[in-house]
């Protein structure tokens, strides 16, 4: 396997043990932050967690995309390597001085991408590299392009806008008003998540074609359909992070609307659910696959909760609560998180193992499942407490309705240490086997 | 297919020229910054007060919401400077000088003008959405 992909998966992998320390970490910080405020304190650990989860999630899905481009269009060759190698240094680089600035307490304050704002620049050089990279023989390739390479083209392009917009704010005239400044930067917030997730979303539908060997269900007009649902939820649905906000209510309506199409994903769910059960029996020994199904799962546990929290009368309880945390976590773990280690899965030849440490990642699997849904549920109770207390009870003082949820958080935390150690496991042998591997492979058997 | 596509771009094009205009003309009063609200943003920033405090509910959940903090009335400039300055045994003292704090205080008064964090029940429809005016 060519070495500058090796080393960026292990990179990956890395980012994603880091996100489960600092995640352990930052929730014991929240519960005893008179022990912790004097070393670690949660506004450092915070950050850690969570840049390094949304740098895990973006450096797995281009670490696919880039492993998975030589599969499709790029026919084998690989004539940008040197761009590919440019993108991965600098972006690496950059995540490392991200986390150089947190340790010595340097800080940006975004929401989520909370690192001075002057190294964003790498970040875009680095991007754009990936682009050339992926847009050069992706335009030079010809025929018609199955829907996970849209996909992926779309999630790479959109990063780039909505990245660019997440910086506005830098620009004097969008600081001139509070509600254009929390507006804009939670536009570019809600549509990144889209960006990534048409990354991630189309890694999932070529990992399908590949291990059922059905190209046509990335073909034809109800993939192109679902994909342009998607693209417009990217596109329009981000206004539910600021419905309280008292911004111009056509925003409101519009993010209302659009949210609501996303019952026809639920609903195409129902639909197709004898068939996935068919799929399954056939399938199930790979555990590409189960990570597939498990992704499907929580899409579906995911769906029914955005949902409801879509609808403004339903999000004045829940808005501010750790059941924004739910939503967040329960997607990037559950979905985004799962859907990259089933792509690891097949890229590393993970279910070539037999035996013990087969028998090993089958355990870890379920217990991962097990304790992300107690961990899930912990948090939406914490919230749905928090949501009440706030706004039926008035007269309550922040100790008083923190009371009762930090005593939910505290059942969230051993859930999440079952869930760090479930997740650990199958990392530390994906990362053995990431070192191991002669070569990478191009085809799967079945 | 290509077409469709062009088209969903051009929508999504004008609705962010939209929004990036007209978004916050429902705002009556004091819509741009002092000076020292916008020094104390860039301190409030920089100490990455986010990460455990809210405005509009966005931001980490350690720590209240302080979007209309400034219009409490059970809380006066001094008990928030002092909150600010001293900390407490949950909040950590970030050693921020007076003038330091008396800029964050007036970002938070800034912030405050812009309007209501809480939604109340009164204001839901019944199509589930909301009617907000500032
Ligand atoms: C580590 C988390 C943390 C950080 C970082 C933090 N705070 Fe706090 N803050 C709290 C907590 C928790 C409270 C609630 C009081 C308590 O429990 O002691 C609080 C309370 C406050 C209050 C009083 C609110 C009220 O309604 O009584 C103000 C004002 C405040 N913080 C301002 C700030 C500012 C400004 C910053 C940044 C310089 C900041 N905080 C950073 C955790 C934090
Ligand atoms: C793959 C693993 C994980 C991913 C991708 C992930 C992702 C995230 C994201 C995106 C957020 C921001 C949520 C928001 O502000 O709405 C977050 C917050 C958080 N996560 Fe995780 N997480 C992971 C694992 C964990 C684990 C294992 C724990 C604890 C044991 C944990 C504890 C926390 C805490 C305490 C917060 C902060 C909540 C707050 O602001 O109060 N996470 N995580």
């Amino acid at each position: 396997m060519k070495s500058n992909i090796r080393i960026y998966i292990i990179s990956a992998l890395i980012l994603l043990l880091t996100t489960l320390i600092f995640g352990l970490l930052a929730t014991w910080a929240f519960l005893f932050p008179e022990v912790y405020n004097k070393f670690l304190p949660f506004y450092q650990l915070r950050p850690f967690h969570v840049s390094a989860a949304l740098f895990w999630i973006i450096t797995g899905a281009t670490a696919s995309i880039l492993f998975y481009k030589k599969e499709t269009f790029a026919n084998g060759k690989n004539s940008s390597a040197l761009l590919e190698t440019g993108f991965m240094v600098i972006w690496l680089t950059t995540i490392a001085a991200i986390f150089i600035c947190y340790g010595l307490k340097m800080f940006g304050g975004r929401e989520y991408w909370e690192f001075p704002p002057i190294l964003c620049l790498p970040l875009l050089i680095s991007w754009i590299l990936l682009m050339f990279s992926f847009y050069v023989p992706l335009f030079k390739s010809t025929g018609k392009k199955p829907m996970y390479i849209w996909m992926w083209a779309t999630g790479i392009l959109f990063f780039l806008i909505t990245f660019v917009e997440q910086n506005l704010w830098q620009i004097s005239w969008f600081r001139a008003s509070y509600l254009k400044e929390i507006t804009v930067q939670w536009k570019s917030n809600g549509a990144m998540v889209g960006a990534w997730n048409q990354m991630i979303y189309g890694t999932s539908l070529y990992l399908m074609v590949k291990i059922s060997g059905d190209e046509n269900i990335a073909k034809g007009k109800t993939a192109f359909f679902f994909y342009m649902l998607g693209l417009t939820n990217l596109m329009f649905n981000w206004g539910h992070h600021i419905y309280n906000v008292p911004t111009a209510a056509w925003i409101r309506d519009t993010s209302y609307i659009i949210s609501m199409t996303e019952w026809v994903f639920l609903i195409r769910m129902i639909q197709s659910f004898k068939k996935t059960l068919e799929q399954r029996a056939k399938l199930r020994h790979l555990l590409t696959y189960r990570f597939i199904i498990a992704a499907e799962f929580w899409v579906f546990m995911n769906l029914l909760l955005t949902l409801s929290i879509s609808v403004p009368a339903i999000n004045l309880y829940t808005h501010g609560t750790h059941i924004t945390v739910a939503h967040a976590m329960g997607a990037t773990i559950g979905i985004n998180t799962m859907i990259l280690l089933a792509s690891f899965t097949y890229i590393l030849k993970i279910d070539d193992l037999k035996g013990r440490v087969s028998r090993f990642l089958s355990f870890s699997y379920w217990l991962s499942q097990f304790s992300l849904s107690c961990f899930w549920i912990a948090l939406i109770v914490a919230g749905l407490i928090k949501g009440y207390r706030t706004v039926e009870s008035c007269k309550l003082n922040f100790q008083e309705i923190m009371e009762p949820v930090l005593r939910v958080m505290k059942v969230f935390s051993y859930a999440g240490v079952f869930l760090v150690i479930s997740i650990a496991s199958i990392v530390i042998v994906y990362l053995y086997n990431a070192i191991k591997l002669k070569e990478f492979q191009t085809q799967i058997e079945i | 297919m290509i077409r469709l596509w062009i088209g969903l771009f051009i929508a999504f094009a004008i609705y962010t020229c939209m929004v990036y205009y007209y978004c916050d003309k429902s705002q009556k009063t004091e819509i741009s910054p002092s000076s020292n609200a916008l020094v104390g943003w860039n301190i409030w920033q920089n100490k990455n007060c986010q990460s455990c405090h809210q405005i509009y509910g966005l931001g980490g959940y350690m720590g209240p919401d302080l979007t209309n903090l400034a219009s409490d009335t059970t809380k006066n400039d001094l008990y928030i400077s002092s909150f600010i300055k001293y900390g407490t045994a949950k909040m950590p003292n970030f050693n921020l000088s007076d003038s330091e704090i008396a800029k964050i205080v007036s970002f938070l008064k800034w912030v405050d003008k812009s309007g209501k964090n809480r939604v109340s029940k009164e204001k839901v429809t019944w199509t589930g959405n909301y009617k907000l005016d500032n």
